[in-house]
């Protein structure tokens, strides 16, 4: 039976005897379009929502979006889901944008496809507010949230707050450098030195793609350069063996196009994804960075609160009048220490599901990067064998002739 | 019969492909810290193109080093012509090339150049402490008419002899294309020692003197057989410098200048040589003032170049504009390929390094799927560089036809000039012919005017009656030579074009048949990963 409520989805079968369709979110970031003029241009993207889930506005909506609108995204959802790694964005870039070359607007374009679709999948992060804001709210809407950014912390201890987890962000205090509050979990240590090393070895990995791409772009660029010499040493030839350097000349320049094809694969399907593994693995250090301030907040707070204890119990038994106010003030700090510890709490359980799922999702996601790498190469391989296979026949020819001539 | 040939290479090709990916796997698995190219066998000229010897790379049991490019060149073998090599790789196939038949035709079965020595320059030179410089031991084995070896022969050779070498032939082989000798380098002692530089030289020396052995006429020349033969100090004379020479032509230019004709001119056989600077000044303004009549006059001398030489060497010029570009081109390609197959070697390095620091923090299922995927990706990789670096050493082999064409069109412009500079010396002196002619006849005609004749001047027509009869000698000598000339020309125009084509030919099978075989090969390993990594491209879908 079908609830009224639900809609099928588009592309799902139209039959009334269909049991309702499993709840889905499909988005996709599309689109690209260069807007505004000099220093001030930008991409926008057209988003576009397919969902049947109640919470959202109907089946379909299309919003247009531009990077900072991301951001917004990101640093919102990376505010309120500490312990949890956020998708990563692809990097700022003050420089390409004024270039913006067509393989950085794709580039771009398919980090943000991956980077909302992330958040679309996680348990969590799906079901937040901002989400749906991002996804359905009109761009006036989406520009003054955008520039309310600084609005949202109504309360100076908040304030504090963010200038401390920015130092901390920023000084590195992850790593143990002389701070006398850290968690001295063996396992969490491990995981601390793992993510580290992670990087290191990814980033290597990483420049070494890209050099790959690069020089399949130079040997594409040869293999044109060589072709065209081939084809005029053919016509200074002449007759069949002449045609050979020409047949010769033209494969190579034919090849040429096939490597600039397979350079661009490889750099959409291979080292974007190494790419992206890094800055996951970043992204990773800055929920470090969270569960140690949370770590620290719930020490400091937790001390203050023994302390406060003992006064009271002093207190008590001088049978002062300051009794019922430092009472209150226990409590209150008392509340605020729980809090604390369950925050840091918080963190450590996520952070112990997060691991095991960005594990997974990055196994999932290097076996189709190899993958793609290998079908390429392989594809490339069988391309060129192809090509110069196909001028043996001209070869042979070019020697019998001779043989008989 | 063929079918069984093929049958077996597919089999034996089979065979080694499976030797070689376990031999490789292993390597690549147990060693991480060198995935350096592959040795090939020293058997394989190594030419230019300098291959590092890899450390522990693929265990000796290499023939796989030497496989067969594919089943490509298999499955054409019907055009070969039976060369009887079931079972010999391909690429020694293709080492029957137009190249070898002609070295196997030669009069020496083998050359090498080896063994690099230091020596001390014994001499009372200016300098301050003696300077050194380098000999080579050169072997060689005379092919006596049988398959047998025959004597062997080894000197000890300095550079300045293959240069006195050199020189010699260009003197008396005009009209030829002389294989170019290897560079002089000016470059001062201490990099002249320097090991790369000396064995650069020897590889070129090497190179030189096997091509100077199959050339059909140079092969065969005295000046070689002494250059390969004697012992000891070199019997040939040598180079002189261009100082003595211009002291020669100062001395001789006055009794040129100053009349004495007869005395003065240049013996009927030394026509033969072109006016070298300094010695035949006179000789040399003459024929230059010819060149300028020639060019600049309404008159066109009596003899001049033929129309088909004319375009066979148009020809050849265009073929040195277009073989340069070639040449650039291939070495530039040969360095992009280079590049690729060491950047996919570092990949694979770096992805060995990180399969490493995984599994030793491995605490996940998943993560010990990818260190297993990214071992697959890895090993793949650093096979594919290797690959990529043996198709490459293949590839300047056979491309290294261009340059040495390349080479040889100096080798060619030089015969041209030969020619050349002699017609320029006929015409020169058809012209002092007509002149002397002229001279006589007024002589003649002014002597019979006066009675009784006039004595100076019937002395005067004998002396140039006898330069007449002087400058006739030497024109049919210069005319002969000329005649000689043309005919070397001829003769190694034809044999070039007919080299020319078997050479680009088997350049161009070379290239295509290992390109094609490697290329197969890499797609292979490649393909095997794709295999194994399928699944995620089928969960993704």
């Amino acid at each position: 039976m079908i609830s009224p409520e639900t809609s099928p989805p588009r592309s799902s079968s139209q039959s009334p005897r269909s049991p309702p369709a499993a709840p889905f979110l499909y988005i996709s970031v599309t689109d690209p379009v260069k807007l505004g003029n000099g220093v001030q241009a930008y991409i926008s993207y057209r988003v576009i929502t397919r969902t049947n889930l109640p919470e959202f506005q109907g089946p379909e909506k299309i919003v247009i979006r531009r990077y900072s609108d991301f951001v917004w995204l990101h640093d919102r959802l990376a505010e309120k889901y500490k312990g949890i790694f956020i998708p990563p964005l692809p990097e700022k870039s003050a420089v390409e944008k004024f270039r913006f070359s067509t393989e950085f607007i794709e580039m771009r374009r398919q980090a943000l496809d991956i980077f909302i679709n992330r958040i679309a999948s996680h348990p969590e992060l799906k079901q937040s507010e901002d989400l749906r804001t991002f996804l359905q709210e009109d761009e006036e809407t989406m520009e003054r949230a955008r520039s309310q950014e600084t609005g949202i912390f109504k309360k100076p201890a908040d304030l504090i707050q963010i200038f401390k987890d920015v130092q901390t962000k920023v000084s590195d205090v992850v790593l143990g450098k002389e701070k006398p509050v850290e968690e001295t979990d063996p396992e969490y240590e491990k995981l601390k030195h793992y993510i580290f090393g992670l990087e290191d070895h990814l980033a290597e990995t990483q420049k070494q793609a890209f050099r790959l791409v690069k020089r399949h772009r130079e040997l594409g660029q040869s293999l044109s350069d060589f072709g065209k010499a081939m084809k005029l040493l053919g016509a200074c030839e002449g007759n069949s063996l002449g045609k050979v350097f020409s047949e010769l000349g033209a494969k190579s320049e034919l090849l040429s196009i096939k490597l600039q094809k397979e350079a661009h694969n490889l750099l959409m399907n291979f080292e974007e994804p190494l790419k992206d593994y890094v800055r996951a693995v970043q992204s990773i250090k800055v929920t470090f960075a969270d569960r140690a301030n949370a770590f620290r907040q719930h020490c400091e707070l937790a001390e203050t609160t023994k302390l406060k204890e003992i006064n009271l119990d002093k207190l008590n038994l001088m049978r002062s009048d300051k009794v019922r106010e430092a009472e209150m003030e226990y409590r209150e700090l008392k509340a605020e220490s729980e809090q604390a510890t369950r925050r840091f709490e918080t963190i450590v359980r996520l952070m112990n599901e997060e691991i095991v799922r960005f594990q997974e999702q990055k196994t999932a996601d290097m076996g189709l990067a190899f993958h793609q790498f290998a079908k390429g190469q392989a594809k490339l391989a069988n391309d060129i064998a192809d090509a110069w296979r196909s001028v043996l026949p001209k070869i042979e020819a070019c020697s019998v002739s001779s043989h008989h001539g | 019969m063929m079918g069984l040939e093929a049958f077996l290479g597919f089999a034996s090709i089979r065979a080694r492909k499976e030797r070689e990916s376990l031999a490789r796997s292993d390597a690549a698995a147990s060693d991480c810290r060198t995935a350096i190219p592959s040795s090939l066998p020293s058997d394989v000229d190594p030419l230019l193109f300098p291959i590092p010897r890899g450390g522990d790379s693929p265990p000796p049991s290499s023939s796989s080093v030497l496989e067969p490019p594919s089943y490509a060149d298999v499955v054409f073998s019907p055009f070969e012509s039976s060369n009887g090599a079931s079972d010999q790789g391909p690429f020694l196939r293709l080492d029957a090339s137009p190249r070898s038949a002609r070295a196997v035709a030669s009069d020496y079965r083998r050359i090498a150049v080896s063994d690099p020595q230091t020596e001390v320059e014994a001499s009372n030179s200016l300098v301050p402490g003696g300077t050194t410089y380098v000999t080579y031991l050169i072997t060689t084995r005379v092919r006596p008419g049988s398959d047998d070896a025959g004597p062997e022969f080894s000197v000890r050779r300095r550079f300045r002899d293959v240069v006195t070498l050199a020189d010699r032939l260009s003197e008396a082989y005009r009209g030829f294309f002389i294989p170019p000798r290897p560079d002089k380098n000016l470059v001062d002692s201490q990099i002249m020692q320097k090991h790369e530089f000396v064995e650069h030289r020897r590889l070129a020396l090497e190179k030189y003197l096997r091509r100077l052995a199959e050339h059909p006429v140079i092969g065969k020349s005295d000046e070689l057989r002494v250059f390969l033969q004697e012992k000891g100090k070199l019997p040939l004379p040598t180079t002189t410098d261009v100082a003595s020479r211009m002291m020669d032509g100062a001395v001789r230019l006055p009794k040129q200048l100053f009349g004495e004709w007869a005395a003065a001119q240049v013996a009927s056989q030394d026509i033969v040589q072109p006016a070298k600077g300094g010695r035949d000044l006179l000789r040399i303004f003459k024929e230059l003032k010819q060149a300028v009549v020639n060019d600049w006059s309404g008159v066109k001398p009596s003899v001049v170049e033929d129309k088909e030489f004319l375009e066979r060497k148009e020809k050849m010029q265009d073929l040195e504009w277009q073989l340069t570009p070639a040449s650039q081109q291939a070495e530039a390609l040969i360095r992009s390929q280079q590049d690729v197959g060491e950047i996919m070697g570092g990949l694979g390095l770096t992805f060995i390094k990180l399969i490493k620091f995984e599994t030793e923090e491995s605490v996940y299922r998943s993560q010990r799927i990818r260190v297993a995927d990214t071992k697959n990706v890895a090993t793949a990789a650093v096979k594919a560089s290797r690959l990529y670096q043996e198709l490459n050493a293949h590839t300047v082999k056979h491309l290294d036809t261009l340059h040495e064409y390349l080479g040889l069109m100096v080798a060619v412009r030089s015969a041209f000039s030969d020619r050349t500079s002699t017609l320029l010396t006929v015409q020169t002196l058809m012209s002092d012919l007509t002149t002397l002619n002229t001279r006589v006849e007024k002589l003649e005609a002014a002597s019979s005017k006066i009675f009784g004749g006039d004595r100076s001047r019937l002395r005067k027509v004998d002396e140039l009656r006898e330069t007449i009869r002087v400058t006739e000698d030497a024109k049919s000598c210069a005319i002969r030579e000329y005649d000689r000339i043309k005919k070397n020309n001829r003769n190694e125009l034809d044999r070039l074009d007919r080299e020319k084509h078997d050479d680009f030919l088997s350049m161009l099978k070379g290239f295509v048949i290992n390109q094609v075989g490697y290329s197969e090969k890499i797609a292979s390993v490649w393909a095997t990963v794709a295999e194994e990594t399928s699944r995620y491209a089928r969960d993704n879908n």
